[in-house]
Parts: structure tokens; C-alpha cells; sequence
């Protein structure tokens, strides 16, 4: 892989070489965008499947006919899945991260740029046989995205718990395989190829998240394969690392002597780092988008990057909240949870800081500020229902029930979201030398924030009254009957917010042909970024490498000719 | 743009707020020892993060609206690391705090065995049922083998009790879970299969029943009544189907209904 | 509603490196290093191979501390033995076929030895490689011995032992599911197997170089960085056969 770098060349010619197996991070970066972008229309229209199924069950749809309780649950299993993985740990780091990390620190390219193209060959091959589940014989797996054994780890267990969960888990592991190549990338490429200048404290907090985010991803994803070999081996080889003595319909399994709490704790441990994987990146280009339509430095950028170290440290010792009514002892519970409260404290640090950064700026609407804007309020909302799931006390009555998905979407499924949206909306400019459509993007921000609202803020409600995860349908426990008006608000409220993205389905496209013409700074900008030409050059700074001089987020500096100065700017207006 | 994404936030801050202060949807009241000291941290946690929420969401709001753009430039401020101190410190006091006051009541749920004269449950979640198992004037439960297992047979069968352990034959399994009211329960959780988890909102009780374990907790219920029992770990295609039914009734109501199963059994 | 529309033209700032006069001091960020050719030179792209492989071991290293933490919590696991009601523990050691790892784990540490000579020789060759281009001057006509391909062998040596082990395993009646110990056995040693295949392929890569005549200096950092890697796997064996063998 080393022998292989050259940069020096002229741009790689040819379909297949300069679009296809390309080792352009930019090109590859783009490709792991679009794969993102695939996914997460498939995991909308599951989740529309769900929604559908969940207020009227015995429904028949149109090509698909009648779903049944277990394809409810293959649905759900897959969204899960494909929206945790192929999308919140695919867009920000594989899809902006690779694009913009290397401009960003001022490097004409990742360190390992073959590697690179193998990571995003790799995610694709998993994506692939991720979706191929869905066609083997017994469909999908229903066991969750967190597939819990036994009900992983038996074929008898339920329809799809066939070849369709083998499926799942191989190319589980193949994007752990994949991920671990990117990290490898965005771990050297941040130590070792800044331009001059570009020390560690003047990198864009974007590329603090990156970094973070690699380093989480490289200690937490070997964990994730491990257990996933062993729970091939118990699926397929008779061993027992998770079965105990048991029996499936009556029938003893044939398996002895393993620990189900095994594997949520291997899982647990790679899946709450993965949590902070999948919102990093989105905290970084908050942080970004904030200080550079408010005309302002960010408010505390030490601070900012203290708190995301500590969230990514932290972020190793909580685990255990997930397990909290599994069976584990109530002393690790007791630990576990004063660790997640400790972990609670750096995030409100970084909304103190991004409200400060308001504070006092010259804020200018353009829709990647609307986003990010948006990303603090939703943030705000779905962190602030983590105090409740972290005391054991209350968990009892929250665990598994409606109340937990209320959290994780808020964060995950809307304020990631918000993250990748506002990035889009900032980068496009540069990525494709137009501006896309600042009306169209205005409607997809009204439809997304009042929408994603209205379907998660009712389900704090619905955890509260008790109504469980993971039903396919609200017919049989007696309490839940009150509960279906609320369902069939949420399941409404979904259908108009998907709407709304196609809004943005259509924009993204129709500005790559038909935007206005982006000059190369279109925002005022002082990143490295907005330095290059629009769209870079195949070496990013066509043929000089930049020189830094300033902090990230000189806006508004006293004395300067313009209200922001480039990092390259070698005026010394401020010493930072 | 700014006053209308003020007004936006503020009316979805206000009416989220409303919902959860009407409790329109909320906790069915509470028939356990523990549900009031339970309620009471919910109330705080409620409090406290409310304020939080409003505060925050608030600010979020005014702020982008007060400080738009219409001319001049911007305040040139890196931050204030004494206020970064300052909020630190108070979220640090504000989040731990809260969690070790509610500690106490985890410690009394949890960390204690039941009480000796606790009436003892056996609850064991299959494939899609809850079976209860009492262990009869002996006191003792028989001995469960997974190779007699009979689902279709129902009852003593479908745990595989093994009739030829003598401690087996006063053990009543039923489908309907009764206790006598104000009186400690012990439910020693297992699963056969895969992993169930045992759920009553009005007792505020929760526990998961795995396979390979026999978890023992307890709970007191307070008021008499009949209680729905929810599954609360996906456990396959029936999960959604796998409720009980738990009846808290007086003493003597109990003694008469397992006096009676007994009678059937002889 | 006050929006941005971007009329400001954009900002070239100065960005070449000899401009320094008045400037702040810059810290940090060394640059790239590039030569006029646009590649990095051979010193940073060796720094960068072995920064790549160190992190690269991280996740090889958490990989086999995961199997660990599952191991040791698994040989004190209670379960509860439904025909008696009681917990017990019902973990019991495989008898490994040691003699077999004991002599694969010197035919290893062996290998070590070798590619250390292969790598040591490249850096030699590197070193001498200015003075053997001036006209006139020759080392001698020295065959280099091939420490790299004995390397090469001492590995599929290795392989080939571990096979003959996993063989005496099942002549024993130790497989895959007998027992837990012995899903750990089979489960360690070969993904440890798995991994030193990953090495071997590195070396036949590192062969190749060899053959295909690339620069010297691509040589040196893809024997330099397979050598580390093997170093790395011949620990981690020692390690695997010790956990194996003294905590059961």
C-alpha cells in the first residue's frame, strides 16, 4: 500500500479508474456519500413499512400484501441495522470526513489512499450482502440490531433467524473489517500530514471530530467482530459461548454453559462508543456551521475539544447502562450509572459553548446554519432524556419501552441527521461549484424539524404509559389500547416528514446541474477548504501546499479588512 | 427568518412541555412499597430537566432571533473559561447529585434479598407465555428438567417438572400469577429459550428473565386488583402477544385459590 | 429575514513556503515533505507506514483482548444445572498437545530472528545504496542470503506445526463444541493463524518487491513494516500458548 501512493502524477484518466476505483479521497468520499444516501431512504421506507403496520396491522399493502408480526420485526431489525451502520457511521466519517479532512489540514490526500479504496469496497460488499438477507430463505433476521442471544444465536429461534442473521452478521463484520481501514486512514492522515502551521489546536473542531470518531471506531469495532465470530460459531459450529442449557419449542437446543449477558457486554462495549461515533461528526460541524454563520469564533474551542476527548474516554466506561434490568449485578449497575451521569456533563458543555457562540454574533440564515441551528435543539432535546434512562431507579420503569427510542432518535435519528443535512447544504458549494436551492432547502428544514418533532416527542409519552419496544402491534396487551391515537399521530406526522426529504432528494440532484455557480468562498469562510479552487483540484491546492497561520474561527476580528480571516492569511491580525 | 425559528422552537419547547406536566399520557398510578419513593424521583428528574429543557430551548431561540444579522460585525470572544468552569462544575454537582439521591431507593430495591415470609413465585417466560410456579406447603420448588419440556401439554409439563422429584409434587403452575396484598413477593425469573423480560407498570417492577439464570427479586404490592404483565424483551415473533395477568387479592383469597389448586392435584 | 447571498469574491491567500518575513510563528503541522514530484520522501513515508501499522495492531490487540475478557469470564461462569437446581461451574481444561506448540513457537520466535536479519540487511542496502552508484566503487559482487524467503518457510513451517496440532487435538477428541475450553483453543490459535496468513501474504508482497526490482527504499518500508507486524504476531503466540496453558 505504501509503494502505491503517488500524488505527484497527472489525474487518473478513464471511467473506471477516476469514478470507480478511484483513490481520490474526494471521489471516494462522494462514493461513501451516495451509498449513505441509498441506505437511508431504504431505512426510511422500513420504518414507513413499520409505521403503517404498527396502527393498522391487518392492513394489505400494495405488492408487498400483508405484513406479519415477525416481518415487523425483520423490518425493524434491518432499519436498525442499516441506519445505525450504512448511514450515521458511513455518511460523517466515510462520506464528509474523507472529503474534507485531508483540505481541511491543508494534506493533498489520505496517507493510505489504496487502503482508503479498499474501506469503501468493502462497506459496499457488506451493504450488499446486509440487503441480500432480505431475499434468502426466511427473509430478514427479527432478532433487533442489537441481536441479543439466545434469540441470535438459534436458527430455531424465529423466521429469518436462518441464513438471514448469518447474513446479518457477516456483513456486520465486513464493516467492522471496513471501518477499521478507515480508521487506520483518518488516525495517521490527522498525525501526519498537516500542511505547516496546521498544529493540532488551529484544526478545525471537524477534524478534532474525525479524529475522535477513528480513534472510538479503532478500539471499539474489534470487539463488535469478535462477538460476531463467536456468534457465528454458536450459530453454526454447536459451540456455546452464549447458549446455555435450553430449548427452543420444547426442543433442547443441544447447547450448554454460556452466558447470554456475554454477548450484550462485548456488544454493549463496542455499541456505546458507536453511539458517540455516530454523533461526533455531527457535533463537529454544529460547532463548524455555528461559528461561521454567526460571524463568530467559537465559544471555547479548548473546551470544545476537552469535551469531545472526554466523551470519546467516557464513552468507553457506560456500557453497562444498556444492561441495566439484564441480570447484571446491582452494584456494576450503580457504577455504570454514575459514569453515564459523568458523561452527560461534557455534552452540556458543548451546548453552553454553541449557545455562546450565538451569543453576541451577526447570525446569517443560510439553510446549513438552519441546520445546525436545528441539530442544537434536537440535541438538547434527545440528550436531556439521558438522565432518566441513566439512573437504574427510573430505568426499571423506562427500559425497553418507547421511552429509549424517544432518546436515541432524537439524537441519532434526527440531530446526526441534522449534522449530515447542514454539511451537505455547507459543502455542496465546494464539492460540486454550485449553490443548491435555498428555497427548496428552507421547505426540506421546516418539513424535517416540525416533523421529526412530532414523531419522537410523543414517544417520551408512550414510554412513560408503559407501551414496550419492539411490538409489531398494539392488539393484545389491554393498556396499550389507549395508546393507539398517539401511534397513529406518530405514524401521520412520518409520513409527511418522509415527504418532506424527497424535497431534498430533489434538490441535492437538480443543483448539480442546474444551481447557481458557487464561487469559491460563497460562505465567508476561513477553513482550508474554502482556500482551493470550487471543486478542488485532484491534488486539493493545485500544486502548492498551504501555509497556516491563524486558528480555525477568526471571525469578526478587530482591525481585519473582511469580518473573517483565512487561516493562509498571513496578515497578523490576531495571535492565535 | 430568526423570530420565526424563535416562535417555531418555543411552541414545540411549550407544548412538549404541556404534555408531560398534564401528564396526558403517563405512568398508571403506582400499587407498590416502592412506587412512591420511585414517583418522587421521576418528579425531581422531571423538575430539574424541565427546567433545563425550557431554559435551553429558550435561549436556543431568543438568541438566534436577538443576535441576527443586520449589520456591523460580531463580538471577537474566544470564550470565558471562568464561566467554563463555573457551568461545569454546577452540571457536574446538578447530574451526579441527582443520580445519588435516587440511589437509596435502587439500594433498597436491589440490593437486599427478599424477606424471609415473602410469598415465592417461580416466573418463567417461554415462547410466548409466562408460566408461575408456587412451591407448595413444602416450601421447596421441584426440580425442572429441560429434556421433559412439553409446551403443548401446558402447565407442569411445559416446565418439565420432573415428577419423580418428591419436592414436585404440592409445586401449582399456573397461568394467571396470584399474590396476597401487602405482603412481600419473591419471583425467581427463568426462561427456557431466549431472553424474556418480566413487566408490571403499576408495581414500577422490571426485570429480565435469561435463560441459564434463576434471578431473584422482589416487589410488594399494596393494592388488590388485576395487573397486566408485559414482555419487555424482544423475544421473537410473539412478543407482542406475551402478556399475563398478575392479581393482587387479600390473604385469605390467596390461601383459598392455592389451597384449591392443591385439591386438583390429589 | 437577513440571508447571505454570496457576492464576495473569494480570498487567494499567499500560500508558498518562502514568504516568512513579518510573519507569527508557526507552530506545529510539519507539511508533507513533498519533493517537486508531488511524492512524499522515503523518510516520511516510512514514518507513515509504521504510525499506520502501530495504529493498525490497535484493533488486532482489542480483537484478542475481547476473546480474553470472554475466555476468562466463561471459565468462572456459574450456570444453573436445572437437574439439580444448583449452580455449578462446569468449565474443564483441554489438554493442549504442548510438546507440537512448543516447537512451533520456536520455529516462530525463529522467524522473528530471521526477518529482523531481512529487515536490518534492506536498511544496509538503503544505507550503502548513494556510495554504489558512484562510478568506480564496488562492495563486491555479495549474494545477499534470503533471509526474507527463510522467513517465508519458517512461517508456512509454523502454520503447517499449528495444523498438525489442531489435528492432535481432534486424535484426542477435542473439537470446535466439545467444551468450552476447547472452542477457546480453536478459536484463539486460529484467529492468530488467520492473522500470521495476513503476514505471510505481507512477506510474499515484500518477495515481490524483492523480484520485481522496485526502488529499494519501497522495499525497505514494506520489509520494514511486515517485520514489525511479525515481531507483533510472534508476541501475541506467545501470549495466546501462555493463556492457553497456565490460565485454565
Amino acid at each position: 500500500m505504501v509503494a502505491q501512493e503517488s500524488h505527484g502524477h497527472a489525474a487518473p484518466q478513464g471511467f473506471i479508474r477516476k469514478y470507480v476505483f478511484s483513490l481520490d479521497h474526494k471521489v471516494i468520499g462522494l462514493q461513501y456519500y451516495f451509498l449513505a444516501l441509498t441506505a437511508v431512504f431504504v431505512g426510511m421506507f422500513l420504518s414507513l413499512l413499520m409505521r403503517i403496520h404498527l396502527v393498522w396491522p391487518g392492513a394489505s399493502l400494495p405488492i408487498i400484501g400483508e405484513i406479519k408480526p415477525e416481518t415487523y420485526l425483520a423490518l425493524l431489525t434491518m432499519h436498525g441495522t442499516i441506519m445505525v451502520f450504512f448511514v450515521l457511521t458511513t455518511a460523517p466519517q466515510g462520506g464528509f470526513g474523507n472529503y474534507m479532512l485531508p483540505i481541511q489540514i491543508g494534506a493533498p490526500d489520505m496517507a493510505f489512499p489504496v487502503l482508503n479504496m479498499l474501506s469503501f469496497w468493502t462497506t459496499f460488499l457488506a451493504y450488499l450482502v446486509m440487503l441480500s438477507a432480505f431475499f434468502v430463505t426466511g427473509g430478514a433476521p427479527l432478532h433487533g440490531w442489537t441481536g441479543y442471544a439466545p434469540l441470535s444465536a438459534l436458527q430455531s429461534a424465529g423466521p429469518g433467524e436462518g441464513l438471514g442473521a448469518d447474513l446479518w452478521i457477516i456483513s456486520i463484520a465486513l464493516f467492522c473489517v471496513a471501518s477499521l481501514m478507515g480508521a487506520l486512514n483518518f488516525i495517521t492522515t490527522t498525525l501526519d500530514m498537516r500542511a505547516k502551521g496546521m498544529s493540532m489546536m488551529r484544526m478545525p473542531l471537524t477534524c478534532w471530530s474525525w479524529f475522535i470518531t477513528a480513534i472510538l471506531g479503532l478500539l471499539a469495532f474489534g470487539v463488535l467482530l469478535s462477538a460476531g465470530i463467536l456468534l457465528l460459531m454458536d450459530r453454526n459450529f454447536g459451540t456455546s459461548f452464549f447458549l446455555p442449557l435450553g430449548t427452543i419449542n420444547g426442543q433442547l437446543t443441544g447447547h450448554r454453559g454460556g452466558s447470554p449477558l456475554l454477548w450484550q457486554h462485548l456488544f454493549w462495549f463496542f455499541g456505546h462508543p458507536e453511539v458517540y461515533i455516530a454523533i461526533l461528526p455531527g457535533m463537529g460541524v454544529a460547532s463548524q456551521l455555528l461559528s461561521t454563520f454567526s460571524r463568530k469564533p467559537i465559544f471555547g474551542y479548548k473546551a470544545m475539544v476537552y469535551a469531545m476527548l472526554s466523551i470519546g474516554l467516557l464513552g468507553f466506561m457506560v456500557w453497562g447502562h444498556h444492561m441495566f434490568m439484564s441480570g447484571m449485578s446491582p452494584y456494576t449497575a450503580f457504577a455504570f450509572s454514575i459514569m453515564t451521569m459523568a458523561i452527560g456533563v461534557p455534552s452540556a458543555i458543548k451546548t453552553f459553548n454553541w449557545l455562546g457562540t450565538l451569543w453576541g454574533g451577526r447570525v446569517r440564515f443560510s439553510s446549513p446554519m438552519l441546520f445546525a441551528v436545528g441539530f442544537v435543539s434536537l440535541f438538547v432535546s434527545g440528550g436531556l432524556s439521558g438522565p432518566f434512562l441513566a439512573q437504574p431507579v427510573l430505568d426499571i420503569q423506562l427500559h425497553d419501552t418507547y421511552f429509549v427510542p424517544a432518546h436515541f432518535h432524537l439524537i441519532m435519528g434526527v440531530a446526526a441527521i441534522f449534522g449530515i443535512f447542514g454539511a451537505t447544504y455547507y459543502w455542496f458549494p465546494k464539492m460540486f461549484g454550485r449553490m443548491m436551492n435555498e428555497s427548496l432547502a428552507r421547505w426540506h428544514f421546516w418539513f424535517s424539524f416540525i416533523g421529526t418533532y412530532a414523531i419522537f416527542m410523543p414517544m417520551h409519552y408512550l414510554g412513560m404509559a408503559g407501551h414496550p419496544r419492539r411490538y409489531s402491534q398494539l392488539t393484545e396487551v389491554t393498556y396499550l389500547h389507549p395508546l393507539m391515537p398517539l401511534q397513529k399521530f406518530i405514524t401521520y406526522a412520518a409520513f409527511v416528514t418522509l415527504a418532506g426529504q424527497l424535497i431534498f432528494l430533489f434538490n441535492l440532484f437538480w443543483s448539480m446541474f442546474n444551481g447557481e455557480k458557487a464561487s469559491d468562498n460563497p460562505w465567508e469562510a476561513t477553513t482550508l477548504e474554502w482556500t482551493t479552487a470550487t471543486p478542488p483540484p485532484h491534488d486539493n491546492f493545485g500544486g502548492h501546499t498551504p501555509v497556516v497561520y491563524h486558528g480555525p474561527y477568526e471571525y469578526a476580528v478587530p482591525g481585519a479588512p473582511h469580518d473573517y480571516v483565512m487561516q493562509t492569511d498571513p496578515a497578523t491580525v490576531a495571535a492565535h | 427568518m430568526g423570530l420565526v425559528l424563535l416562535c417555531v422552537i418555543w411552541l414545540i419547547t411549550l407544548a412538549s412541555t404541556y404534555f408531560f406536566i398534564a401528564k396526558t399520557w403517563w405512568m398508571p398510578a403506582g400499587v407498590s412499597s416502592s412506587a412512591a419513593a420511585i414517583d418522587h424521583q421521576f418528579a425531581v428528574t422531571f423538575v430539574i430537566m424541565g427546567i433545563v429543557f425550557v431554559a435551553a430551548q429558550m435561549a436556543l431561540g431568543y438568541l438566534v432571533w436577538r443576535y441576527r444579522d443586520q449589520g456591523g460585525r460580531g463580538d471577537y470572544s474566544h470564550g470565558n473559561t471562568k464561566l467554563e468552569i463555573i457551568w461545569t462544575t454546577l452540571t457536574i454537582i446538578l447530574f451526579v447529585g441527582l443520580n445519588l439521591v435516587g440511589s437509596p431507593i435502587w439500594a433498597a430495591e436491589r440490593f437486599r434479598p427478599a424477606v424471609d415470609n415473602a410469598t415465592r413465585v417461580e416466573v418463567t417466560g417461554m415462547q410466548f407465555a409466562w408460566y408461575f410456579r408456587y412451591p407448595g406447603p413444602d416450601g421447596k420448588f421441584g426440580i425442572t428438567r429441560p429434556e421433559l419440556e412439553d409446551p403443548s401439554s401446558g402447565g407442569e409439563a411445559a416446565l418439565g417438572l420432573d415428577p419423580k422429584d418428591p419436592a414436585s409434587k404440592d409445586d401449582v403452575v399456573t397461568g394467571i400469577m396470584e399474590v396476597p396484598v401487602n405482603r412481600e413477593v419473591e419471583v425467581i425469573l427463568r426462561a427456557h429459550d431466549v431472553i424474556h423480560s418480566f413487566f408490571v407498570p403499576q408495581m414500577r417492577f422490571k426485570q429480565d428473565a435469561v435463560p441459564g439464570l434463576a434471578i431473584h427479586m422482589h416487589f410488594t404490592p399494596t393494592e388488590t386488583g388485576s395487573y397486566e404483565i408485559a414482555c419487555a424483551e424482544l423475544c421473537g415473533l410473539g412478543h407482542y402477544k406475551m402478556h399475563g395477568i398478575l392479581k393482587v387479592v387479600t390473604q385469605s383469597e390467596f390461601d383459598q385459590w392455592i389451597a384449591a389448586h392443591e385439591a386438583e392435584k390429589q | 429575514m437577513a440571508t447571505f447571498t454570496p457576492t464576495v469574491p473569494a480570498h487567494r491567500p499567499v500560500t508558498s513556503r518562502g514568504d516568512r518575513n513579518n510573519l507569527p510563528p508557526i507552530p506545529g503541522g510539519g507539511g508533507d515533505n513533498r519533493s517537486d514530484s508531488g511524492q512524499p520522501d522515503y523518510r516520511t513515508r516510512l514514518r507513515r507506514a509504521r504510525l499506520g501499522l502501530a495504529i493498525a495492531l490497535t484493533p488486532i490487540l482489542m480483537l484478542f483482548v475481547s476473546f480474553t475478557s470472554a475466555y476468562i469470564v466463561r471459565q468462572g461462569l456459574p450456570t444453573l444445572d436445572p437437574n439439580t437446581n444448583k449452580v455449578v461451574h462446569d468449565w474443564t481444561p483441554t489438554p493442549l498437545p504442548t510438546v507440537l506448540f512448543l516447537i512451533n513457537t520456536g520455529v516462530l520466535l525463529f522467524s522473528s530472528v530471521t526477518i529482523e536479519l531481512a529487515r536490518r540487511q534492506l536498511i544496509r542496502q538503503v544505507a550503502l545504496q548513494p556510495v554504489q552508484s558512484i562510478p568506480g566503487v564496488s562492495l563486491g559482487t555479495e549474494i545477499e542470503f534470503p533471509w526474507l524467503g527463510v522467513t517465508i518457510v519458517l512461517g508456512l513451517g509454523f502454520l503447517t506445526g499449528q495444523w498438525l496440532a489442531w489435528r492432535e487435538l481432534a486424535a484426542r477428541g477435542f473439537f470446535v463444541a466439545t467444551g468450552p475450553s476447547s472452542s477457546f483453543v480453536y478459536l484463539m490459535t486460529g484467529g492468530h493463524a488467520v492473522h500470521l496468513m495476513g503476514g505471510m501474504l505481507a512477506l510474499l508482497v515484500a518477495g515481490t518487491t524483492v523480484i520485481l526490482r522496485r526502488p529499494l527504499e519501497s522495499r525497505r518500508i514494506v520489509v520494514d513494516v511486515t517485520a514489525w507486524y511479525w515481531h507483533f504476531m510472534a508476541a501475541l503466540w506467545i501470549y495466546i500458548f501462555a493463556l492457553l496453558e497456565f490460565a485454565h
